[in-house]
């Protein structure tokens, strides 16, 4: 009996993880992609003095605050919740893993919030290039906080540079636990993901705007740098998940055959799965739609070459095969049908009707999500596909949770799902009413309201300046 | 100096940070219900609106110093005070959002305004709930036992305590941030909050030097009572000092004459020191433990490798961020009424 409330609390905390965890990495995949976006757009414009950019600033900043606001909120939840949750894994891996997330605070955190504040508030405060400045270091700051929480969750993935004293982890190089094997792969895909993620949400948006007819100059610029932008990224992100994935066969075997539905101990000539069902019990797919030893010539450079199965392995060391499976796939479908939009958008382009054609801007509108969902779909292939371990092949997740009452978790894992449906709703619906209300008039961005010249400086110059005087006096 | 007692007071000025700089904009949201009209809550949450993502990051911080330096520690308590922590985030996602959203938003404005007061208030009451319970010694099995075992008459006191604490600190601030009627309001709550934060310092004092004799040696166990009498001394004088500037302010408006610049600025950094010195009082009674009476930093610190690591990220980035953070307090001092333009 006593067992059993152990296992439903164990699995009500990975439940909670999860949800949790996957409500926020919504965020900051596009705020990453975002922060870059604006500072490109402000620096153009301090470039060229073409108005249409400091109006795709402007205009961005708002759905990045409501954004990274959220983002905010959720992470804060994260960084306590491997303490309440899974104390047994933050006494294991504390050493390791704690000052990497410390690195993430010093480096990322405290930047990002410092200059955002200047970044959405000071446009009257500080001048035109020191805003730039402040929009600059934000983004910068996304990207540092994305090398450290990599670092961590790629250690997790594949370990390196630790020893084990008593039964815990110490370090043995710091090198070695941040630059671990898959680091560089996954941050380099992840880094893109984010990209790809704001650009296609801002071409859908632009897209938008010209179905509708509105906003026309603003809506072309946005659509037309978006489509290029996609057009560099989307296939380059293909490259690099190529390379990645030959990573995880390296490193992860069991993972890459629950991802291709592999189930011989092992096997040649493996075939593509396109569509497959697999099933854990029998260990095997059902209705497989597959290309002969495709997925052999992908991994292997070789038509005949051999793949590790789920076999080699006891089916307690197994993840769950069907999520990492669709996942995996609905993550290449996405990537595919962006690469597909990239070059569908050049071919257009050439063809001079790229604003007109209104099946493309549609499809381009419906793919605003697209970003998101691929990135979670990857991270559960990343995620579900690392299990039953949470440190590969040394620590099991069933191990290492909290020995918490199971109604204790219960209720916060409630209040979590009530709070956070709540909330994406509250988001989903500010989002679509500033996308609707639509970029600031071009007229009232000429008159400048901002930097230097802008209405509220002087106020606030002369203030400050009498202060100082005072305090200059005081001394 | 020996490099585990170096990141034990680095944890303390962690949290010392967050709870002067969370405490308030927390106690801003406390104060919301005090504050009936629209406008008067708009100016309340633009004091704050660009500082308070910085202010919780000071929160984050403590988490993660607590995790890569003490492991069993962040381990132990974190799990133990489970519900109270849960809360805590609940409330502080609520308060989060309603800054973004209370501006853009028309008939459920007034929703997000409950939402930023309820939130603010509940994220400040568990932090008290903690205190009181880490304070009073956690039980070893509260893990398993009953989920209302940290709720103590003590725990529920300094809930409350912190409650009227942040206020306080809420009330100095927007002394310091605003002008007319706002300021007034916050200058007359501020002095019934005085009394109330120095009553209930004063309980939570005795409580906790009567509740274990070893606390009681280190206060009045011989001549260190005379090196450790100034902090309630001090304390006492900040407070009385604190009272009267605040009287001063609500004077100059009771007789519409101009508030001078001193005794508007003045209690803010008063609060802060009653702070302080709480907080030192608070170190020197629990100092050497993390967990009164059953884990010490020296048992829980992490390997030495760890700590080294993290030491060239700290000396170098502390200060840093200090730096641009008082920066950006500098660009946004001033009322709130000279900056009126959002994003």
């Amino acid at each position: 009996m006593e067992m059993d409330s152990v296992q439903l609390s164990a699995i009500l905390s990975r439940i909670q993880f999860a949800f949790t965890v996957s409500f926020h990495i919504i965020f900051p995949s596009i705020t990453i992609g975002l922060a870059t976006l604006i500072a490109v757009w402000e620096g153009l414009w301090l470039k060229t003095r073409n108005p249409v950019y400091l109006q795709l600033a402007k205009f961005w900043i708002k759905p990045f605050a409501i954004t990274f606001g959220m983002g905010v909120v959720s992470g804060i939840v994260l960084s306590y919740e491997f303490g309440t949750n899974f104390s047994k894994f933050s006494e294991l891996t504390g050493a390791v893993l704690g000052p990497l997330m410390a690195y993430e605070v010093l480096t990322a955190f405290f930047l990002e919030a410092g200059f955002l504040g200047v970044m959405l508030f000071g446009w009257q405060r500080v001048s035109e290039r020191m805003h730039f400045f402040a929009s600059c270091t934000v983004a910068v700051g996304t990207w540092i906080s994305a090398f450290w929480i990599i670092a961590a969750n790629s250690w997790m993935q594949t370990p390196a540079g630790h020893k084990i004293v008593n039964g815990r982890f110490e370090v043995e190089s710091w090198l070695a636990v941040i630059f671990n094997p898959s680091m560089p792969y996954r941050l380099s895909h992840m880094l893109l993901a984010t990209m790809l993620t704001a650009t296609f949400v801002v071409m859908a948006t632009s897209a938008w705007y010209l179905l509708k007819q509105q906003h026309q100059a603003f809506a072309r610029k946005g659509l037309s740098m978006t489509l290029w932008l996609a057009l560099v990224l989307a296939p380059l992100q293909a490259l690099v998940g190529d390379f990645h994935g030959l990573n995880v066969k390296e490193h992860q075997p069991v993972k890459l055959a629950a991802m291709e539905g592999i189930w011989p101990a092992r096997e040649a000539n493996v075939p593509y799965l396109l569509f497959a069902i697999p099933d854990p019990e029998q260990e095997k797919n059902h209705f497989e739609v597959k290309i002969p030893g495709l997925a052999s010539l992908l991994l292997t450079h070789d038509w005949q070459g051999e793949l590790q199965g789920l076999q080699s392995v006891p089916k307690a060391d197994r993840p769950n095969v069907p999520l990492v499976f669709f996942s995996f796939r609905l993550m290449v479908g996405l990537g595919l049908l962006m690469i597909f939009i990239a070059v569908a958008g050049l071919w257009l382009r050439k063809r001079g009707t790229l604003y007109q054609s209104r099946w493309f801007l549609r499809l381009c509108t419906v793919m605003a999500p697209s970003g998101v969902i691929a990135v979670l779909a990857g991270w559960y292939v990343v995620e579900v596909g690392r299990q039953p371990w949470l440190v590969q092949g040394l620590v099991r997740t069933m191990d290492v949770v909290s020995p918490l009452p199971a109604e204790r978790v219960a209720l916060s894992l409630t209040l979590f799902v009530l709070t956070y449906s709540l909330l994406f709703g509250v988001y989903l619906y500010f989002f679509r009413k500033l996308i609707k209300k639509g970029p600031p008039e071009l007229a009232d961005l000429q008159q400048l309201k901002v930097g230097v010249k802008a209405s509220g400086y002087a106020v606030a110059f002369t203030k400050n300046l009498a202060d100082e005087t005072k305090h200059q006096g005081a001394h | 100096m020996d490099i585990s007692l170096f990141y034990f007071l680095l944890l303390g000025f962690a949290i010392l940070m967050y709870v002067l700089l969370d405490g308030f904009d927390l106690g801003i949201g406390i104060l919301y219900p005090w504050f009936n009209s629209d406008a008067e809550h708009d100016h309340l949450m633009r004091s704050v609106s660009h500082v308070w993502d910085g202010n919780e990051t000071w929160l984050v911080f403590g988490g993660v110093i607590l995790f890569g330096a003490f492991p069993t520690a962040y381990a132990q308590l974190l799990s133990t005070l489970y519900l109270p922590i849960m809360l805590m985030l609940i409330g502080l996602i609520f308060r989060g959002v309603a800054f973004e959203y209370r501006f853009k938003s028309h008939s459920s404005k007034v929703w997000w305004s409950r939402a930023f007061a309820l939130g603010s208030t509940l994220a400040a009451f568990c932090q008290g709930l903690m205190l009181g319970a880490v304070v009073q010694g956690v039980p070893a099995d509260a893990l398993g036992a009953n989920s209302l075992q940290l709720v103590t008459p003590f725990s529920l006191f300094t809930a409350v305590s912190v409650v009227a604490g942040y206020a306080l600190l809420g009330c100095a601030y927007l002394v310091m941030k605003s002008r007319g009627a706002i300021q007034h309001k916050a200058a007359q709550r501020g002095r019934v909050l005085v009394w109330v934060v120095m009553l209930a310092m004063a309980l939570v004092s005795l409580f906790t030097v009567l509740s274990d004799d070893l606390i009681w040696q280190r206060w009045f166990g011989g001549w260190q009572t005379l090196w450790l009498l100034p902090l309630p001394l001090l304390a006492l004088a900040a407070a009385r000092l604190l009272y009267r500037d605040l009287g001063r302010v609500r004077k100059s408006h009771h007789n519409k004459e101009q508030v001078t610049e001193k005794h508007e600025d003045r209690p803010f950094w008063l609060a802060v020191s009653l702070f302080v010195l709480a907080f030192a009082g608070l170190l020197v009674s629990l100092f050497p433990y993390l967990l009164p009476r059953q884990l010490s930093y020296q048992q829980a610190v992490a390997p030495e490798h760890s700590l080294w690591f993290m030491l060239p990220g700290v000396l170098i980035f502390v200060p840093l961020i200090l730096a641009y953070t008082l920066w950006g307090y500098r660009i946004f001092a001033g009322k709130v009424e000279d900056f009126e333009e959002g994003y």
